[in-house]
């Protein structure tokens, strides 16, 4: 096999990178380590410096400081074109003015491959791609998939260290994305490059990703596995970024957890002091029973306000009694929905400590 | 987890000092003067024909005859008539040729920014083919057309309009005709170019609240083809300001203007001295509208027109 | 209602909108037709419509030699001059297009400033320049002053072309592997080349009919054609010109419609 994999892989280690605009920084201090042949994923708003990254990575941004290894190689002052790494831009950048092959063949041309050996190349990758056969056409007679698959096998047909990805699949409609977001991932899993990939769909970054860095003005406010950002967030910013969350304000003292006049139990040791916040997501949260709950459940007294059927699940909308409003997801089982108070009664409402999470107010 | 485990030892080596710094900032500078020697040879070429000869003329004209640093050279506006007459003669000709421009362009303007696509761009052709022939050659073509003997007034006399030839080369108004067909596309193409961007949804809205056709017209369309209508007249009346070939052939040396005495001035009478200080103020007068409506430009911005 | 898709207003509501619009572009356009038909006629008197038909003013301007002269001097400094400002003109858009550089502004206002500046001042200078350092009444003195009058046109348009080309398409064939003169070459170049074939068009014909800055520094061997039509057309109204006009207007028509075909294949 010509696409050989994995021992080619590098990791990538990125040292105290800073970048300023002008007077604005746009990333400041960064650190990041992104493992041989692993798929990680940068997630964040728009600004929050993503995207101004992966350039720097590719060699089109230069930054103000720092360092960047790829494997034991300093590549930060390296020009792009010395740099072996593959890139797969927002808007596909094919040339419009070469066919599907010329487009693929570019890379291996510019490496001075035989003509021989690139047409096998080139056929090999467009198989990879399930292009087989359209080498002939040209770039405007694809769609916006094709467009897709040809932008991705010109990235990877040299073989390339690392491979960048800055949206790729935005361009494209519903389907069409989480179809090709299944197939990017099968891809990866084939070839086993290390990729850098930049989205701001938190939800894409969950599907595809070995980890995933969310960063927020210019730095990385966390960097795990999905799981782990999901189960575990560590600022207010990643537990509102990734997955839906109500916040509840809470205040530690000595070590325990106070929400008003209710100890709030964690299963992770609790901050000795200052002010919280407590995030509960919605199916996490349970309408409890009049019975006393066991222990270990925390308790949230709640007027509910309304509830929506979704078919297969409803929403409930409670109000604390400071005014604040929590979202609670559950399946649609009989037992429950034959339970369910009507719209203006008190409810109570039960989150497991092993569910309960804290991150420092901001 | 490496990432982390690497973080602390980071941590507690911080210096203050940046990665680096020093290998990007050479290559940033090196990126630099790349695109500078890119654009040095079209810098170097305009800067040693255009500022550094009129750098020249200006010290030039600091002095008079004999070479003594005088203002000599500047006075001599106020004082002889022979200036002054050219001076009113060139504003003269440049509000005159502006109006004509104005009056016979926007209609024009607004004409093609109505017409379907196809018809705009067959009667575009009308306006870009004299904007890319030769001044001299339109010049040439309305002295033929305007002499005693020539297209309009024979066509008038074989009418019996007039009996005898009218005076229409050779004086303000040859000059006259013959620049304003000449800067006439200058206001047209930009005008009809930002005419187009009007959204016709707004006039549409406009119907649709009760103004009728000449209400929205005046209400809606004029105001916002108001800034490229005043940056035409600005360019045309610039342009004007400096005209040489057309005063200079269909004047018939009665109209002199401000480019045209510049020419005497330095080829005639070789007082480079005093050419020098017309070219000046010439330059001064050109930079100071352009500069005024720029500024005008930036005040609308701030609602400053648009608010009428 | 009206059959307008527009706006709702008729055509006919419009129709005087028309008329003065039609008489304008008539004035426009009719001097050049007008040459052209009286430059086939046989009289000297330039009367219109021409009572005989024949082809002398173009025996007449083909078969003298100062005519001859000054002609293939005007194409000679406008070919070059099409040489020297699309290269110098194409290095300094692409430069500017980056817009990495501090002082962006004031090189655009300088490289505009030929645009700017009244042409007698330039052509002033210029001589006066000329005059101390030898370039007067010489071919390489007009190619320069020329070069300059082209460069900004040249620079604005083929901008124009880098400001609608994705520049994105140059990242990725340097991240393929490309050097920038190989990426410039092989992906940014065949994509904006019409825009440089407009520039390199409109710096023909500027150098070509450009009069006022040859009128102080050509002469003598190095008279263009259109110093020479200026100078004859101050002493009478030649009807040879007319003949040279109409050459001249189709040349206009020539390029235009090149940058035509080219433009919409962009």
């Amino acid at each position: 096999m010509i696409l050989s994999i994995a021992p080619s892989a590098l990791p990538i280690s990125m040292r105290r990178i800073e970048k300023r605009f002008g007077s604005v920084a746009v990333l400041r201090d960064l650190n990041l380590d992104v493992e041989a042949g692993e798929f990680l994923t940068l997630l964040g708003p728009s600004g929050s410096g993503k995207t101004t990254l992966l350039m720097i990575l590719a060699g089109f941004v230069r930054a103000n400081a720092g360092s960047i290894k790829v494997g034991a190689e300093e590549i930060i002052t390296t020009p792009p074109h010395k740099r072996n790494i593959g890139m797969v831009f927002q808007n596909y950048a094919l040339f419009p003015h070469m066919n599907v092959f010329h487009n693929i063949a570019f890379p291996l041309k510019q490496r001075g491959v035989a003509p021989a050996e690139t047409a096998e190349r080139v056929e090999k990758a467009l198989e990879l791609v399930k292009l087989q056969g359209l080498g002939e056409r040209r770039v405007d007679q694809l769609s916006g998939g094709q467009r897709q698959r040809v932008a991705l096998a010109r990235a990877i047909v040299f073989e390339p260290r690392i491979v960048l990805m800055d949206e790729p699949l935005s361009a494209l409609d519903k389907g069409l994305r989480e179809h090709m977001q299944i197939e990017l991932r099968a891809l990866h899993r084939r070839l086993g490059m290390t990729t850098v990939y930049v989205t701001h769909d938190q939800r894409e970054a969950i599907t595809m990703s070995d980890r995933i860095a969310v960063m927020n003005g210019g730095r990385i406010e966390q960097l795990d596995r999905p799981e782990t950002l999901y189960a575990t967030p560590r600022t207010r910013f990643v537990a509102g970024f990734i997955g839906e969350s109500n916040f509840v304000p809470v205040e530690c003292r000595n070590g325990s957890v106070w929400y008003e006049d209710r100890r709030i139990h964690t299963a992770a040791p609790a901050p000795s002091s200052g002010q919280h916040l407590m995030v509960v997501r919605p199916e996490k949260l349970r309408l409890l029973a009049n019975a006393e709950p066991a222990s270990g459940v925390n308790v949230l007294d709640a007027t509910l306000s309304d509830v929506i059927y979704q078919g297969d699940s409803f929403v409930c909308y409670a109000v604390l009694r400071d005014g604040r409003q929590l979202t609670l997801r559950d399946y649609c089982r009989s037992d429950v929905l034959a339970k369910m108070p009507a719209p203006g009664q008190p409810v109570r409402l039960g989150l497991d400590a092993q569910d309960t999470i804290l991150v420092a107010a901001d | 987890m490496s990432a982390q485990s690497v973080l602390m030892e980071e941590t507690g080596g911080r210096a203050g000092q940046e990665l680096n710094t020093r290998a990007l900032h050479a290559d940033a500078r090196r990126e630099s003067l790349r695109l500078l020697a890119l654009l040095s040879p079209s810098l170097l070429l305009v800067f040693a024909i255009v500022i550094v000869p009129i750098g020249w003329l200006f010290w030039l004209s600091l002095f008079d005859e004999t070479g003594a640093l005088s203002a000599a050279n500047y006075a001599r506006f106020f004082e002889q008539g022979s200036y002054i007459k050219t001076f009113v003669t060139t504003f003269k000709v440049a509000f005159i040729v502006t109006g004509a421009c104005v009056l016979l362009g926007y209609p024009l303007a607004y004409m093609l920014s109505q017409l379907p696509r196809r018809a705009a761009s067959i009667c575009l052709i009308f306006v870009i083919l004299p904007f890319w022939t030769s001044v001299l050659v339109r010049t040439y073509a309305w002295l033929v057309i305007l002499q005693r003997k020539g297209l309009i007034n024979s066509w008038l006399m074989d009418l019996g309009v007039i009996s005898q030839p009218l005076s229409l080369a050779n004086n303000l108004s040859g000059v006259v005709i013959g620049m304003t067909h000449i800067l006439l596309p200058f206001l047209v193409l930009p005008l009809y170019a930002s005419m187009k961007t009007i959204d016709t949804d707004c006039l549409r809205a406009g119907m649709n609240l009760g103004a009728g056709p000449t209400a929205t017209f005046r209400q809606i369309f004029f105001p916002l083809s108001l800034p490229s209508l005043a940056s035409g007249v600005v360019i045309v009346f610039v342009l004007c300001l400096g005209f040489f070939v057309t005063p200079a052939l269909m004047g018939g040396g009665k109209v002199i203007m401000w480019a045209m005495r510049m020419e005497q001035t330095t080829s005639l009478y070789s007082n480079w001295g005093a050419g020098a200080a017309l070219g000046v103020v010439l330059l001064v007068v050109t930079l100071a509208l352009l500069g005024l409506f720029q500024w005008l430009l930036g005040a609308r911005a701030t609602g400053v027109w648009s608010s009428r | 209602m009206s059959e307008d898709v527009g706006l709702p207003i008729s055509h006919r509501q419009r129709l005087w909108l028309y008329a003065l619009g039609g008489l304008v572009l008539l004035f426009l356009i009719a001097p050049s037709i007008i040459i052209v038909i009286m430059s086939f006629s046989d009289s000297t008197l330039l009367q219109f419509p021409p009572q005989q038909w024949s082809l002398r003013w173009y025996q007449t301007y083909f078969q003298s030699l100062e005519w001859r002269d000054a002609t293939i001097v005007s194409v000679k400094v406008a070919v070059m001059t099409v040489l020297v400002a699309t290269p110098l003109g194409t290095a300094a858009a692409y430069a500017i297009n980056r817009g990495t550089l501090r002082f962006n502004g004031t090189i655009n206002a300088l490289l505009t400033a030929s645009l700017i500046v009244p042409v007698i001042l330039i052509g002033i200078g210029t001589f006066f320049l000329y005059a101390r350092i030898g370039l007067n009444n010489t071919l390489t003195g007009l190619v320069i002053a020329h070069t300059v009058q082209a460069l900004p046109l040249v620079v604005l348009t083929v901008l124009s072309g880098l400001r609608s080309y994705d520049m994105n398409q140059e990242r990725v064939a340097r991240s393929l592997g490309a050097g920038r003169i190989a990426a410039f070459w092989q992906v940014t170049m065949p994509q904006i080349r019409f825009s440089i074939v407009s520039g390199a068009l409109f710096a023909f014909i500027t150098s070509f009919d450009e009069v006022v800055v040859s009128l102080f520094i050509s002469g003598g061997e190095t008279t263009t054609l259109t110093r020479r039509m200026f100078n004859a057309l101050r002493d009478q109204i030649d009807p040879t010109i007319a003949a040279i006009s109409t050459c001249l207007i189709v040349l206009s028509i020539i390029l235009l419609s090149i940058a035509q075909v080219f433009g919409r294949r962009q």
